[in-house]
């Protein structure tokens, strides 16, 4: 053998045994890699979030690069319960098709992106916690279009973004009442956006909450646009964790359930120190006056009187980022919790 | 020769054989470890493996498709129709890239001034622009300066607006070829044949970048014929327009054949960014596929071995052209 075969030979050889020294260690890393996520967050001092790329509202920086937002509020509860300060999170913004694979392949710890709860998705690797909005789709068209419903806009073009459930509804609502609509589908949020306000599209499809952003922030005059549900089914809009980590599971859960639990308790971001004294047995063991929450959860006592004191209940999340004190004025309609006729329910914190 | 050189001959192949099957076999066990972890890693994380989707039905829309879809075929016919799309834009691409690249290429050897001029600032212009910035500068022109079909006018049955171009079409009704002209409708223009703004701006902004690198491999093959090549032409009285095609073209073809090869493989690679612009190819289906069914690895898998097999069957193909034209140098 020459010299360069042996050098071959001898590689190849190491190789080899690199491979079957490593396999096993390997999968060990990574079994320890999927459970553990709290450790993991604790050790690295923030929890890492997928983000929109600017749905404004739900998630977006601000001109100073502070990230704000319904869903980035569900963010911030989870790293005020885990980490006792609301902003040790951080943000990645993601377009619709990166999401799901970012959190399936542990890039982030959880995401909190207009992500519709579907089955294919839940049994997919992720596991999706509690609706945080309920959606409905819809086209947004000009007003002298004179559109009521999804059967007045046959033949229409519709521009679209891809990586969403909206090219499905789309195509099923065309499908379904024969209306032989005209996609045009873009691969981003903004692509699509400026093709429907250029005159490129006669409608623009995607979540009425969104349409509602988009209305209010890019029109010229909000007026002149309407929005027209595409179905009449509701989306629920819902936080997700991947497969694998109950324990994390739980903790995005009830750190969810904590914002509307604390609006049914009446306990607001405003009144939460004076509610410690209360005797209510409810408020005295959401706020871990009364302890045992915390433990089970593997989190600290206080950790719920933590996200109301630095993020506020459900009630004020919302019209801090999409209802009356925003700029989008979304009616609270079906996100209202159950007893004033809404689908958001709290469950019992004992 | 004698004899124990050529068993020398013969061990030393043996051995090299060896070494090589040694190689590849532990590229293979390398491979076959990192699907296995793969897989693993993806149980792990609760999520299906296999291409079993692919016979599942599609159910979202494509838009401008060559072959007939709809979203009741299944993700199988879906990465088809996106290959052919991939593969009519890149074609369309690669022979309008190479024609102009040509009249660019002979522009710049020119001895009119303005055309040399005018090819060079091309060149340099385009070459230096991010080609996804091009289609996308194209699009807007497109969707932002053209009227709106309702105010557009009609150029005997032609209609030109931001929803696309669109002419009068022979179409087989009932008995009959029937001329189906495009007419105002309640949204769109319905009728005759329509080339798609995306469409358009895809075919535009990659033919416009390709051209400028085209016509560089050109240019470059037509320089490197010796000079003398030409005096002799003419000294033989032939025109320059016959030294070009006769005796300068066949020559520098052997020179520009090669790099073509790549440019043709980087059109096909370059068409992924036609979705920016809202053309639907494989890209646009791979990454749809990912979104609906959660199969990253495997939407990833199959786009990979597309283009690397569209890449091998272009080299191929090439290495035939370039074998006609290899000349034997003295």
């Amino acid at each position: 053998m020459r010299p360069s075969s042996c050098i071959i030979a001898g590689l190849s050889i190491a190789v080899l045994t690199l491979i079957g020294g490593c396999s096993p260690h390997g999968s060990r890393t990574n079994q320890d890699g999927i459970g553990g996520t709290l450790a993991a967050v604790r050790s690295r001092g923030y929890v890492s979030c997928g983000a929109s790329q600017g749905t404004i509202g739900f998630s977006a920086p601000n001109s100073q690069g502070y990230w704000l937002g319904l869903d980035v509020d569900v963010c911030r509860a989870v790293a005020a319960a885990v980490l006792g300060d609301k902003n040790k999170a951080r943000f990645l913004p993601l377009t619709g098709a990166q999401r799901l694979t970012a959190l399936q392949t542990g890039q982030i710890d959880l995401i909190a992106r207009t992500l519709t709860w579907t089955l294919s998705r839940d049994a997919n690797g992720v596991n999706f916690t509690l609706p945080n909005f309920y959606d409905y789709v819809g086209f947004l068209v000009r007003k002298d279009h004179n559109a009521a419903k999804a059967a007045d806009l046959k033949n229409a073009s519709v521009c679209v973004q891809t990586g969403s459930t909206i090219e499905v509804t789309l195509a099923d609502v065309s499908r379904r009442e024969n209306l032989g609509l005209r996609p045009v589908i873009f691969d981003s949020v903004e692509g699509s956006r400026q093709a429907f306000f250029s005159g490129r599209c006669d409608a623009l499809i995607t979540d009425a909450s969104a349409l509602t952003s988009v209305r209010a922030v890019l029109s010229k005059n909000a007026a002149d646009y309407v929005i027209v549900p595409a179905d009449n089914q509701i989306e629920a809009l819902t936080p997700a964790v991947r497969h694998g980590d109950d324990h994390w599971f739980d903790i995005v859960k009830f750190s969810i359930a904590a914002l509307i639990d604390a609006e049914q308790l009446g306990i607001t971001q405003k009144n939460v120190d004076d509610m410690l004294k209360s005797s209510d047995p409810d408020v005295r063991r959401f706020l871990g006056v009364e302890k045992g929450n915390g433990k089970a959860l593997g989190l600290s006592e206080d950790w719920a009187y933590q996200v109301i004191k630095q993020v506020g209940n459900y009630g004020e999340v919302y019209n801090r980022n999409v209802g009356d004190d925003s700029a989008l004025k979304i009616p609270r309609g079906l996100n209202r919790l159950q007893r004033d006729g809404g689908l958001m329910v709290p469950i019992p914190f004992n | 020769m004698n004899t124990s050189s050529r068993k020398a001959i013969r061990n030393r192949s043996i051995g090299d054989y060896l070494v090589q099957a040694v190689v590849v076999g532990a590229l293979l066990l390398l491979l076959a470890w990192l699907a296995a972890n793969t897989i693993d890693n993806l149980r792990l994380r609760g999520i299906t493996v296999g291409f079993d989707f692919l016979s599942r039905e599609a159910r979202f829309s494509i838009s401008d498709t060559v072959l007939p879809y709809s979203p009741a075929d299944t993700f199988a016919w879906a990465f088809l129709v996106g290959l052919c799309n991939t593969l009519f834009l890149s074609a369309i691409v690669a022979v309008a890239s190479t024609l102009l690249g040509f009249c660019v290429a002979l522009g710049r050897r020119s001895s009119h001034p303005l055309s040399n001029l005018i090819s060079t600032i091309f060149v340099d212009t385009v070459r230096n622009i991010p080609v996804l910035v091009l289609l996308l500068f194209v699009y807007s022109l497109i969707i932002f300066e053209l009227p709106d079909p309702v105010t557009a006018r009609v150029w005997h049955g032609f209609f030109l607006n931001n929803r696309g171009f669109y002419g009068p079409a022979l179409s087989w009704i009932g008995s009959g070829l029937h001329w189906s002209f495009p007419h105002m409708g309640h949204f769109n223009i319905d009728g005759g044949w329509i080339v798609s703004p995306e469409l358009a701006a895809a075919v535009a902004g990659l033919t416009i970048y390709s051209t400028a690198f085209s016509a560089e491999i050109i240019r470059g093959g037509i320089d490197a014929v010796y000079k003398g090549q030409w005096e002799a032409g003419r000294a033989l009285g032939l025109a320059d327009k016959q030294v070009l095609r006769l005796v300068i073209l066949p020559q520098a073809l052997r020179v520009i054949v090669p790099p073509m090869t790549s440019q043709y493989v980087i059109i096909v690679k370059n068409s992924t960014l036609a979705l920016m612009v809202g053309y639907a190819e494989i890209n646009f289906v791979t990454s749809t596929t990912i979104n609906q069914t959660g199969q990253a690895v495997e939407g990833t898998a199959i786009l990979m071995t597309v283009f690397l097999v569209i890449s091998l069957m272009a080299s191929w193909l090439m290495n035939i052209l370039n074998r006609r034209y290899v000349l034997v140098e003295h």
